[in-house]
């Protein structure tokens, strides 16, 4: 919404305005944080730094291949039936980054579970076919999705690590805290998910609170 | 036999419930919980798709793509079948209770999106489920997502009359929430000792 109120009120050139589109997903208009969407894959799969990261790869290469695909066949997509089109393109997508997994690294395939089949309705990915691909060129669609990708993988790492720091005293396998440090189970558990992104969250509307006075 | 679905039931509806467990279906529960009847209405919409979808994708993934050697269409016809399902709903929706319709709103149609129903049929397929036990996977994971969803709604309710820090107001002391709601719900664990 505020991208198109933007845009009317100050034409640029393309190169300008394509840093604003890839740097609005990073903060402005990060996908979890303010737009609150693809909550699912966010909290389970970053009990561990690295399972976040593979998770975000994973949604980054989906997002911005059926971004790529959709707003380059978008005209001829009849509006009634869009909805079911593009799950069917995000589906195709989904498959391909499955298989390369299972493929190729088949340990964390094993722990993602049936969390890469369920990018298929992550939120964020229609979402951003219905809000901004249906409506823009290629190339705009290319980098609003490539910026909308690196906002979610940094959310994903970002808790995955506070997670795995505290739950394991590791960050990315990497031992941080010492070996007497007593492992909070709580923080590997569903609830300790919910309860950091909860906090997260608040610290996020915090400082953008703080920025605006 | 009866025991196996009853357990099955009890683990898809509490101990290992679909929303503060496996973390599906969280978008709705979020956005739907703010009052009790639209909690129950949602609840029940989407428990109706999940236990139908249940079935249909039984029928589906056993019939067709296993016996034609086609797995790797497995995500593409689920959500196809899915979206179909909840189409019917919502024009049922609309046709029997227009208010409920205008209160659902966008959420709706997202109940095609929501996790719970496609990862419903995953676990189905990856679990290996029998027809009957798909169908009660189906029902109790739906109860379980209505459970949550309503008690969600129903402390939210009382929360609006308390003094929040302002910038945990909306999505942060809902997640706070949810997440002391998960560690409550962990104390029904012993339920199944599996």
């Amino acid at each position: 919404m505020s991208y198109d109120k933007n845009c009317a009120e100050k034409p640029k050139r393309l190169c300008a305005n394509c840093g604003r589109e890839f740097c609005k997903g990073l903060w402005r208009e990060n996908p979890i944080f303010i737009q609150v969407l693809g909550m699912c894959p966010a909290l389970a799969v970053t009990t561990k730094a690295l399972f976040g990261f593979s998770m975000g790869m994973a949604t980054t290469f989906v997002l911005v291949c059926s971004s790529l695909v959709i707003s380059s066949i978008r005209k001829l997509i009849p509006p009634q039936v869009r909805i079911a089109t593009f799950t069917v393109i995000i589906a195709t997508f989904v498959t391909c980054a499955d298989y390369f997994l299972k493929a190729n690294f088949y340990t964390i395939s094993k722990e993602l579970g049936p969390y890469v089949p369920l990018i298929v309705v992550n939120c964020i990915i229609l979402g951003r076919q219905e809000v901004f691909t249906s409506k823009h060129g290629v190339f705009n669609s290319f980098i609003d999705a490539l910026g909308m990708g690196v906002g979610f993988s940094a959310v994903l790492v970002l808790l995955g690590s506070i997670r795995e720091l505290f739950g394991f005293g590791t960050i990315f396998y990497y031992q941080i805290l010492g070996e007497g440090f007593e492992h909070w189970v709580v923080m590997a558990l569903p609830a300790g998910a919910f309860i950091t992104l909860g906090f997260l969250v608040g610290i996020f509307n915090w400082i953008n609170n703080k920025r605006k006075k | 036999m009866i025991a196996n679905l009853v357990l099955i039931f009890i683990a898809a509806a509490i101990t290992h419930n679909f929303v503060l467990t496996y973390f599906l279906g969280i978008c709705p529960f979020i956005g739907v919980s703010r009052k009790i009847e639209q909690a129950v209405g949602m609840g029940l919409a989407t428990t109706f798709v999940m236990t139908l979808a249940a079935t249909v994708t039984w029928a589906i993934y056993h019939f067709i793509l296993i016996r034609f050697n086609l797995p790797f269409l497995q995500y593409a016809s689920f959500i196809i079948v899915i979206a179909s399902l909840v189409q019917i709903v919502e024009m049922f929706i609309k046709k029997v209770s227009p208010p409920l319709y205008r209160a659902l709103g966008i959420y709706l149609p997202l109940i095609t999106t929501n996790c719970a129903i496609l990862g419903l049929t995953l676990f189905m397929v990856l679990r290996e489920y029998t027809f009957l036990e798909g169908l009660i996977f189906g029902l109790g994971a739906g109860a379980g997502f209505t459970l949550a969803l309503v008690i969600m709604a129903g402390i939210r309710e009382e929360l609006e009359c308390c003094d929040i820090p302002k910038p945990l107001r909306g999505a942060g002391i809902t997640l706070i929430i949810a997440g002391l709601l998960a560690l409550s719900f962990m104390g029904f664990g012993g339920l199944i000792s599996k």
